[in-house]
């Protein structure tokens, strides 16, 4: 037996050797798919928490392999084990500094992402140096993963915190979606006491914040929660509260009663705003979110709409109920009305888990008033008779509680518990009797019934905690009970050495009372009580016997105490309160963990008290440019809203059509959202010039106009979008208007307008039609076909017209600018007209020119201008310097040099006429 | 935030370990296991737990556990929604999300928690973009990868995570474009031991089929969208446009996703397509009980309740059931003491009954407790709260798509008690 097993044990062994040496040979193969294969095993057994480290010099080598794969799965090992094995690890450092180089941004990030993931302290500052790096990249990607290094490094060197804090503030003036949710996150792990980081943010983020992705969504609306609590000054308006006393305390403040009618800071009004929408997120934990922001930042009126969010949640898992119902308990509390519309969606089914479902008798009991009460007990009742024994005893006690709050229901309440007293199942009964014991404590002369009832429980019930409260009852009011008490201390005295200690001390408790209330009867069994308890093993006993025999049995040692022996013992004690356990819970901030659990956890930040006056709001203010273009920001999410900007008189199937989708294409290739506010608020700014295309006497009367309406073209963001206008001067109908016969140079596209199928006689008709010109200024040549004619026409753009703006801000233009040096950049010197000599005709004239945006600039002796070629994104950067007496120099910069020749003479040519 | 994640199954095995930040050894799940052993059923283990050095945040799903060590503050209801979602990511990725499915697959499943997390904190959740970056497992590809050595890791950056409609890949191209939705809505209702109804509501889901060329924008109106009472959507639906017109807005993901939960609470509108009578009582003498069921149709509206089955959860003392059906067959788990009677379709004419005896321990005090009786039932072809889509249009793009809605009306948390 034990031969065999020794053999078992040592093929295993030698199974396991092969494996290594196998998984060795593979990874020093030249075949990717060799090293493949290894690598996933090596994977795999980390995945198992296996220990693979033996492995990573061999495995350190391929770090720059070329299968993507491999080298996906060579970090994902480097990570796991490069803090065990520092030295080896540093091999690697080069091949990722490499990659922070690459031209490819998914390279550039996961190369930064794994460098900040090797927790060597050695390369600290490295790390910094890629992350600042990083934080300057042209791509949102890669400056989202320097956000994301940034607690990884902190966590690792809280040294650098001041470096990093830095970088922190630089991307959260970021203006990209992308970066803007870990950016909150690194600013919440490394610095979240540095509130004023915020201020410039603060509008930016709020603007931003429907088009976050849903994680980022959470850190921002927590962090603009506690934000607000410090800055935004609203008097809250708890003096309306339920709670009276609360009231009466607030009136006796002077300051708080002197207090002016508040108007709502517009910041505050904004966040509040902007958040709301997010009520309907599919995400639970942004819904949480938004609702705790209402709850803690909100005016009363208008917290009630979180609550229909909430009860929502409630279908979702049973974890996410979970944490919900805890919420909405603490709620329940401070904001009954909120939630007593939604009263029965806390009704309980037999298949909730007993955790949701003490949770949710949590909130019921919470929501119970004089109105629903009956229906409330209702309920109760049939909860009673579930088959969860621990949901019986939690019903059982939210009834006691119901009684106390409700004066009304008390007696019924007490009746009812009473009928339990029979039930069968002893837990059942023991809770019952904890509940009375409380309930008769508020008014127990009226209820001496109830406790002879109880005393005859004595017999059966065995429940330690029952027997306890049942004895204390008794000995309480057993001048209620005068003939019962001392037959049941006869009992108890003679079962004294079996019960639990708790029923002892309640047995001495009572031999005490009864001994001062009528010691002739009791007087012996008193002294045998006590007798039993002087050996008893418990110390407490013991204890409490010998100093209830000093008090209550006069000696001559004894002193003075003995005398009020009887008002130390039967004094009026005040009736317990009972409370919820949520009760205050408030003071954390919602949703948190540490509320949750009802204890700080760590790294949690307090909510803080509202300030005692408003802060100062200008902190909050932006430099002109950039608020404008904060405000009307527009958002993939609020695009609905530019259906009231554009006014009543379009009709929306025509934006649906033509408008609206385009916007998004664009948003898709630009990856900026800057870019539509740029369509929205300078395209149509400059007039539109209009050409014409087939006069009205070649085309016997139809007569065709275009433009080029500067708007994305839906279909094909790489096309120029052309509004052609047709007009049919002529006395009959045209009819099915359409193009033919497409003469194109080799690359350019054209998408017709659909057909017009007729042009009534006197009307007019518009249709849009792309072409995608590829970037140059070749025309378009097309038979323009009605029913009975053909009419050969060609559509030739200026340059200007190929581009379309983007937004840049002054810094990205300087860097761009940089790249696009030498061959790529044409400078002229121009004399300006001398009608064009303020910085406004110039910026006109030039727009006019070429479909370009401005760029904010700090110098007034320069004008910038950005734009990309529609077909191919190149970047067309223009300055326009004046000098003194109408002197000008003009630049462009742009990859494509045809077309920065002829822009040039175009711009020249605007602004010298 | 969220430091490692630990996958448990259903006889506490870790199978699959995984750490963000620095490893935590496997130990910090003993408290797991000490609370899950006290909690008796699965589902009853709380969701959050406290130790002395980590906060531990567990979800269970597909009778596995998903356990997440925390160090420091995180709102609960983060962590719990991410877990969630790897699940779901799991469960596209595969067609499951089971211990075998995950045990097949580790080393995808591995990349994938990879990607989704970038020290703890969500990096790529969206199906769509994560597809892109490591494509799901099909045979065609993995016959493909061997022979060409190609690999299913792709290595550029998928181009949602740059767009602000992360949700949708670029470049899709379909030969055949349609776009189908399902309106599926779920009664939850609890009616009392008279059929008098004490609560109802209505949880409706949108289910999307999307598969379309382009870059579609679509509007799906309703005839009657004031019916619906609280809302919530997929990223996609544009929000200010549900406010002004009503309509849903959106540019679609690819393939299948949830487009919109509604929920219809008032309760007169709440119809309950089935009446239940019935009676279970327990005898004082003897160790028997009665038991007898009868099922009718209510408010159907002309259509045929189908997949009608009651489930019942008996107290313990009942040892055995001794019943005939009129119609279905039923079956007694003794072990689970659970009593399902399936029924299948209900027949007007002639309803369905159960009806018979049932044994109960010998000398067990007669239960008090009375089970109550879950009811599961599916209306093909109907919206029960009456909710109709108006119609489907797509701007944007040129070509016609196939355009389907169906309806589906089912029991969701339906019961009776008695």
């Amino acid at each position: 037996m034990f031969v065999a097993s020794v053999i078992i044990v040592f093929c295993l062994f030698l199974s396991a050797e092969k494996e290594a040496k196998t998984n060795y040979q593979m990874l020093d193969s030249n075949k990717d798919s060799l090293k493949l294969e290894a690598m996933k095993r090596i994977v795999a057994m980390i995945a198992r928490g296996k220990n693979a480290s033996d492995l990573f010099p061999a495995v350190v080598k391929n770090v720059a392999c070329k299968n993507i794969e491999v080298k996906k799965l060579v970090y994902v090992y480097l990570v796991r084990y490069a803090e065990e094995q520092q030295d080896l690890a540093l091999l690697s450092i080069s091949t990722f500094q490499r990659g922070l180089k690459d031209p490819n941004q998914l390279i550039r990030a996961s190369a930064l992402r794994v460098l900040s993931s090797i927790r060597v302290t050695i390369i600290v500052p490295i790390m910094m140096l890629a992350i600042k790096e990083a934080a300057s990249d042209m791509s949102p990607y890669v400056r989202k993963t320097a956000a994301h290094a940034i607690p990884k490094l902190y966590s690792l060197d809280p040294e650098q915190k001041d470096q990093l804090i830095e970088v922190i503030e630089k991307l959260l003036a970021d203006k990209t979606t992308l970066v803007a949710g870990s950016v909150v996150m690194a600013f919440e792990e490394v610095c979240p006491e540095r509130i004023d980081l915020i201020h410039k943010n603060y509008r930016k983020l709020c603007n931003l914040l429907i088009d976050v992705e849903e994680w980022g969504q959470v850190v921002i609306i927590n962090m603009l929660t506690r934000y607000a609590r410090t800055q935004t000054f609203y008097g809250s308006d708890e003096d309306e509260d339920e709670d009276e006393e609360e009231k009466e305390k607030k009136a006796e403040t002077p300051a708080m009663a002197k207090r002016k009618p508040y108007v709502m800071d517009p910041d505050h009004r904004l966040l509040l705003r902007n958040t709301k929408p997010l009520l309907q997120s599919r995400n639970a934990a942004v819904v949480m979110a938004v609702a705790q922001l209402y709850f803690h930042l909100a005016p009363k009126a208008e917290v009630g709409v979180i609550a229909k969010a909430l009860v929502r949640l409630l279908r979702s898992h049973s974890e996410v109920q979970y944490v919900v119902l805890q919420n909405v308990a603490t709620m329940t509390i401070k904001r009954r009305g909120m939630f007593e519309p939604y009263l029965k969606s806390f009704y309980i089914r037999s298949t909730d888990p007993t955790q949701i479902k003490v949770l949710k008798l949590e909130v019921l009991t919470n929501l119970a008033n004089e109105t629903n009460i009956s229906t409330i007990l209702r309920e109760f009742q049939t909860y009673i008779k579930s088959m969860d024994k621990d949901f019986v005893a939690a019903t059982i006690q939210a009834i006691g509680r119901c009684a106390t709050n409700i004066g009304e229901v008390r007696d019924t309440c007490l009746n009812g518990l009473v009928q339990l007293l029979s039930n069968r199942d002893e837990l059942v009964v023991a809770e019952s009797v904890v509940v009375i014991k409380k309930l008769l404590q508020m008014q127990p002369e009226k209820h001496s019934d109830i406790i002879k009832h109880m005393a005859k429980l004595t017999d059966n019930i065995q429940v330690p905690m029952a027997r306890a409260s049942i004895l204390w009852l008794i000995g309480e009011y057993c001048e209620h009970v005068p003939k019962i008490a001392p037959d049941v201390l006869r009992k108890m005295a003679k079962s004294f050495t079996n019960e639990e200690d708790i029923v002892k001390l309640q047995i001495i408790n009572l031999a005490a009372k009864l001994y001062l209330t009528n010691s002739k009867q009791t007087k012996l069994l008193t002294q045998y009580v006590l007798n039993l308890a002087k050996y008893d093993q418990n110390y407490d006993i013991r204890d409490r016997a010998r100093f209830i025999r000093q008090l209550i049995v006069p000696t001559e040692k004894s002193g003075a105490l003995s005398k009020y022996a009887k008002k130390l013992f039967l004094a009026l004690k005040p009736a317990p309160v009972l409370e919820s356990p949520f009760k205050d819970r408030d003071h954390f901030q919602l949703g948190s963990l540490s509320h949750l659990l009802n204890a700080k956890a760590g790294g949690y930040q307090e909510l803080p008290d509202w300030p005692e006056a408003a802060p100062d709001p200008s902190v909050r203010n932006v430099e002109v440019k950039d608020s404008v273009r904060a405000v009307g920001t527009v958002t993939y999410r609020d695009t609905g809203a530019l259906w009231d900007l554009q006014g009543p008189k379009k009709k929306c199937s025509f934006h649906a059509n033509v408008y609206q989708p385009s916007l998004y294409n664009w948003a898709l290739v630009s990856m900026t959202l800057h870019l539509v506010l740029c369509l929205q608020t300078i395209a149509p700014s400059s007039a539109l010039k209009n050409y014409e295309l087939l006069h009205r006497i070649t085309g016997e009367g139809l007569s065709v106009e275009y433009c080029f309406s500067r708007q994305p073209f839906s279909p094909d963001a790489n096309m120029v979008a052309v509004q052609m206008q047709f007009t049919n001067n002529a006395t009959a109908d045209t009819k099915n208007l359409h193009i033919e016969d497409v003469k194109l140079q080799s690359g350019m596209r054209v998408k017709e307008f659909s057909e017009i199928e007729l042009l009534p006689a006197g009307e007019t008709a518009t249709a849009v039609m792309g072409i995608d010109f590829c970037d140059s200024t070749q025309a378009a040549n097309f038979q323009l076909c009605t029913h009975t004619r053909k009419f050969f026409v060609s559509i030739q753009p200026p340059v200007g017209e190929l581009m379309r703006p983007v937004f840049l801000t002054e810094n990205e233009f300087k860097k761009e600018q940089g790249q696009l040096m030498g061959m790529n950049e044409i400078t002229e010197k121009l004399t300006l007209d001398m009608k064009c000599r303020n910085e406004h005709t110039i910026v006109q004239r030039v727009t006019t020119a070429a479909n370009l945006s401005r760029v904010p600039c700090g110098s007034d002796k320069e004008c910038r201008f950005a734009g990309r070629t529609v077909s191919s994104s190149s970047l067309v950067l223009v300055t326009v310097a004046t000098k003194e007496e109408g002197a000008a120099q003009l630049t462009v910069n742009c990859e494509k040099m045809v077309i920065g020749t002829m822009l040039v003479k175009d711009i020249l040519l605007a602004l010298t006429q | 935030m969220i430091h490692s994640l630990f996958l448990i199954n259903h006889t506490g095995d870790i199978f699959l370990e995984k750490h963000w930040k620095s490893v935590i050894g496997r130990s910090v799940c003993d408290y797991f296991f000490e609370a899950r052993e006290k909690a008796v059923e699965p589902e009853n283990v709380p969701p959050v737990l406290q130790t002395p050095h980590h906060y531990l945040i567990s979800i269970y799903r597909g009778k596995l556990f998903f356990l997440s060590v925390i160090q420091t503050e995180v709102p609960p209801l983060f962590v719990i929604e991410f877990l969630h979602r790897v699940a779901d990511t799991i469960q596209d990725y595969f067609g499951e999300c089971s211990e075998g499915v995950i045990k097949d697959n580790v080393v995808t499943v591995y990349e994938l928690l990879e990607e989704m997390l970038d020290n703890g904190f969500p990096l790529a959740t969206e199906s769509n973009v994560l597809k892109e970056m490591i494509r799901p497992p099909t045979i065609l590809r993995s016959v493909v990868n061997t022979l060409t050595g190609a690999s299913n890791v792709g290595d550029t950056l998928p181009t949602g995570q740059l767009s602000n409609v992360p949700w949708r890949r670029v470049g899709v191209k379909y030969t055949n474009n349609e776009a189908y939705f399902d309106v599926i809505e779920e009664i939850d209702a609890i009616l009392d031991k008279s059929g008098t109804t004490v609560f109802a509501e209505i949880q409706g889901v949108i289910e999307a089929c999307v598969r379309l060329t382009g870059m579609p924008d679509l509007t799906l109106s309703f005839m009657n969208p004031r019916l619906l009472d609280d809302v919530s959507f997929h990223p996609c639906v544009r929000f200010k446009r549900w406010e002004s017109e009503r309509v849903l807005s959106f540019i679609p993901p690819d393939g299948n996703f949830t487009l919109m939960n509604y929920h219809v609470s008032s309760q007169n509108l709440v119809a309950i397509p089935v009446y239940v009578k019935q009676s279970i009582s327990f005898f004082e003498t003897g160790p028997c009980g009665r038991l007898d069921i009868t099922i009718g149709p209510k408010q159907t509206m002309g259509k045929t309740v189908e997949g009608l089955m009651v489930t019942i959860h008996m107290p313990k003392a009942v040892l055995s059931a001794n019943l005939t059906a009129t119609q279905g067959t039923y079956t007694y788990d003794l072990a689970t003491k659970v009593l399902v009677w399936d029924i299948g379709k209900l027949n007007p004419q002639k309803l369905p009954n159960l009806k018979g005896s049932l044994t109960t321990q010998a000398g067990t005090p007669k239960p008090e407790d009375n089970p109550s009786l879950n009811i599961d039932l599916k209306i093909q072809q109907l919206a029960i709260s009456g909710l109709k889509v108006s119609r489907l249009d797509m701007y944007g793009e040129k070509y016609k798509p196939f355009k389907g809605v169906k309806y589906l009306t089912k029991a969701g948390k339906f019961q009776v008690r008695t």
